[in-house]
Parts: C-alpha cells; structure tokens; sequence
C-alpha cells in the first residue's frame, strides 16, 4: 500500500514519525480518514479516538484539540494531548470521571466549574473509550 | 590580632562551612533542573512553529481575511500576565521581569495574571487588580493550565473586556544570560508580507478558513503561553545556578580568609605564650 509521512508533534514532544497507510481522526465536523497522496487540508481537531494504520499494524490513540494539517503529501497532527490506547492511565481517567460527575451533580457549582468540569469528563470518557477498545 | 578569639573564628568558620555546603546543594539542584526545563523547550518547540506556520499561511493566503483577533481596540484594560518564580535566591531573575513590567503599565488601566509566587505577592502589594490567584505556583503550572487560561482569555478578549493582552516572561538566551521580555498576544500582530505569497499550494481548510483560524488560536496562544513558562523556568534555574555558583566561590574566599585569620590569631597566642614563660616565672 502507498504510504505517507506522518509526524504526530504534541507540546510534550514528539509521539510519532514515520512513513503510514491510512490514519483516522476526529476533527470538530467528523472523522476524517487520511489516504497517501491526500490534497492540501487544515481542519481543528475534536476529541476522539485516532487510528494510526503503519507497517500493516494498526493503532488507536486518545487524541483531543490542536489541529491536522496536509501540505505537500506530508501529515502533520498537531493535537494538544495523544496518548496511544495502551499508554492510558485508565484508573486516572476513571478517578477523573468520577470526580467531575461529582461536581455536575453538585447543586452549589458555579456555571464555569461546571463548564470546566464537563470538558474533564469529556476527555475522560474519550481516554476510557479508547482504552477499552484497544 | 589578639582581639578577636580564636573560638569565635572558628565557629565563623564552621557556619561559613555550612552555609556553602547549602548554596553547592542548591547550585546542583538548579544544574539538574536546568537541564530538565531545556528539554522542555526542545520537545515543545516543533508542536509551536507548526501552529504558528498555520496561522502565518492563512493570514498570507488571504489578504482580505479579517478576524476579531486582529483588530486594534482603543478602548478597555491591558491585561498582563506576568511569569516569576516562586522562591528568591535566583539572583536577578524575579525582579528584572517585575520591575520591566512595573515601569511598562505606569499610567495604564491594567490587570494583572500573575504566574508565580513572587509575581503575585509583588503586585498585590504595589496595588495592581489581580484577575485571579488560582496560578500561584508557577513549577506546577502544566500544558493544560495554559489552554485553560488562553481559552479564558480569548473569550475575554472577544468580548471586549481587554483591548490588549501580554505576556512578560524572561527569554532564555543562554545559560549565562537570560533576559526579561514581553510580547503582546492579542490583538494578533500580522506579519508584514516581505514577498509576494509563494505560488499558493491551495489548501482546504475544513469547515473554512475563518473557523479553522477561531479555532487554532486559542491553543496557539496556549502553546507561546506554555512556551513562555518554559522559558522562564529555564531562566530562573539559570539565575539561580549561577548566583549559587557565585555565592559558593565568595563563601570559598572568606573561608580562606578567616582560617588565615584564625592561623594568625592561633600563632600569636602561642608566641604570647611563650613571651610570657621565657619573661615570667
């Protein structure tokens, strides 16, 4: 199969480079499947599950915000977190869940706790969802 | 020389002894952590520029693109957020980055987000608004912190409570010299175009260009904030390594200096002594 490079660059460093088959990500209007020889794209990223397809192996990552861009047949993912299935932390993920249910369900939490809460526990099921499925 | 015992010396000495002991331990401590902290900045520095290309090919792909992140405001607050460390001892480190942003907001309606310890302590005391003192501790501060506050603060910015955002952090130049600096944020600065855009590679952005850009900001400007602190923490171990370097040698000296003393004092008790014996009796 054609393959592609790919490089994965977060704020932490450097999660993946090297030549890929296919890779399937979230962004905020939906999956998106990235084929070798792809035209120029830009598109800001949702949270969701990635699918990384290289060397006929094929991974699943956490992957949430930053952004994908295409230029010139090379892939660059620039997502703020990515973590691969079976680097997940799931205890953190599950004690994280937990706790912002906890402040949803308080009556007393302000509107931006609850907001920020929310996106926590959108992140945690994401990292929980891509675990389970690895 | 007889004036001064040689019991007091000695304890001089002693404490002299333990003091340097103490400024080496911390000189290590900070060369460890230095290390760590450049790390930091080479493993973040790929994710920033390619953010930062992005925006930059977007704004040159389109001359008439026009966003609320670009517009100058006359009216409203400066907002600063301001980077120090949270503990003394790093030589010029905290005070260079205070006193800059000092003498830059006098006569300005400005609120600060102090990063930091003593960049909260300072400016509660110089009586400057504080928007919020959930970021104290400026070593704890992580990547996420960063995007919860650019995105705080973009929305801010959108709707109209700021006029101008700034950062003030200290530039890491080198490991022998770090300098205070500030950048303004928002409103985004738009480069000047030195040539004509290069034969545009024509690039989809998905849904469109204007929400790709709403988008890819706010973690762009997580990413120089995340950029800044990292700087910064590698400045302030780099202070304070070489003021620790520098306290080491001085203690070094007057260690030498006193034991010279105590020798002196230690011989002309004995030659006294002996003055005494052969005089007396």
């Amino acid at each position: 199969m054609t393959t592609f490079l790919l490089k994965i660059v977060t704020p932490d460093g450097l999660q993946f480079e090297g030549q890929a088959e296919k890779l399937i990500v979230r962004t905020t209007t939906g999956d998106v499947a990235i084929l070798a020889r792809h035209i120029n794209f830009v598109a800001p990223l949702g949270m969701g599950q990635a699918v990384v397809v290289a060397d006929g192996q094929r991974r699943t990552a956490a992957c949430i915000g930053g952004m994908l861009s295409v230029v010139d047949g090379v892939v660059t993912l620039v997502p703020t977190t990515f973590e691969w299935a079976d680097e997940i932390d799931l205890q953190r993920a599950e004690k994280a869940y937990q706790r912002a249910d906890q402040i949803i369900q308080d009556k007393q939490s302000s509107d931006t706790d609850i907001k920020m809460a929310e996106a926590r526990l959108r992140r945690a099921l994401v990292r929980k969802s891509v675990a389970s499925t690895k | 020389m007889a004036g001064v015992s040689t019991k007091e010396i000695k304890s001089r000495i002693r404490s002299m002894e333990s003091t340097k002991q103490i400024t080496k331990a911390m000189e290590m401590v900070a060369a460890s952590k230095l290390r760590h902290a450049q790390a930091q900045i080479l493993n973040s520095r790929p994710y920033f520029e390619t953010l930062y290309n992005t925006i930059n090919d977007i704004l040159e792909s389109n001359r008439d693109f026009s966003s609320p992140y670009l517009v100058p405001r006359q009216t409203g607050k400066v907002l600063c957020i301001v980077i120090a460390g949270d503990r003394g001892l790093a030589g010029g480190y905290n005070s260079n980055v205070l006193k800059m942003v000092d003498a830059e907001l006098s006569g300005k309606d400005a609120v600060i987000l102090p990063i930091g310890k003593k960049s909260l302590d300072f400016f509660k005391s110089h009586g400057y608004s504080i928007l919020t003192e959930a970021y104290d501790v400026a070593a704890d501060l992580s990547i996420g912190d960063c995007f919860s506050i650019s995105k705080q603060l973009s929305k801010k910015f959108l709707s109209g409570e700021f006029s101008e955002i700034r950062v003030a952090y200290t530039d890491f130049v080198s490991v022998l010299d770090q300098k205070a600096d500030s950048l303004q944020l928002l409103p985004l600065i738009r480069r000047e175009q030195q040539e004509p855009a290069k034969a545009s590679h024509a690039i989809i952005y998905e849904p469109d260009s204007d929400e790709v850009f709403a988008a890819i900001v706010p973690e762009y400007l997580g990413g120089i904030l995340y950029g800044a602190v990292c700087e910064s923490r590698a400045s302030e171990q780099a202070a304070r390594r070489t003021a620790m370097d520098s306290a080491t040698s001085n203690a070094e000296d007057m260690i030498a200096d006193l034991s010279l003393k105590f020798n002196r004092a230690r011989q002309s008790a004995i030659t006294q002594e002996i003055t005494e014996i052969v005089a007396g009796s």
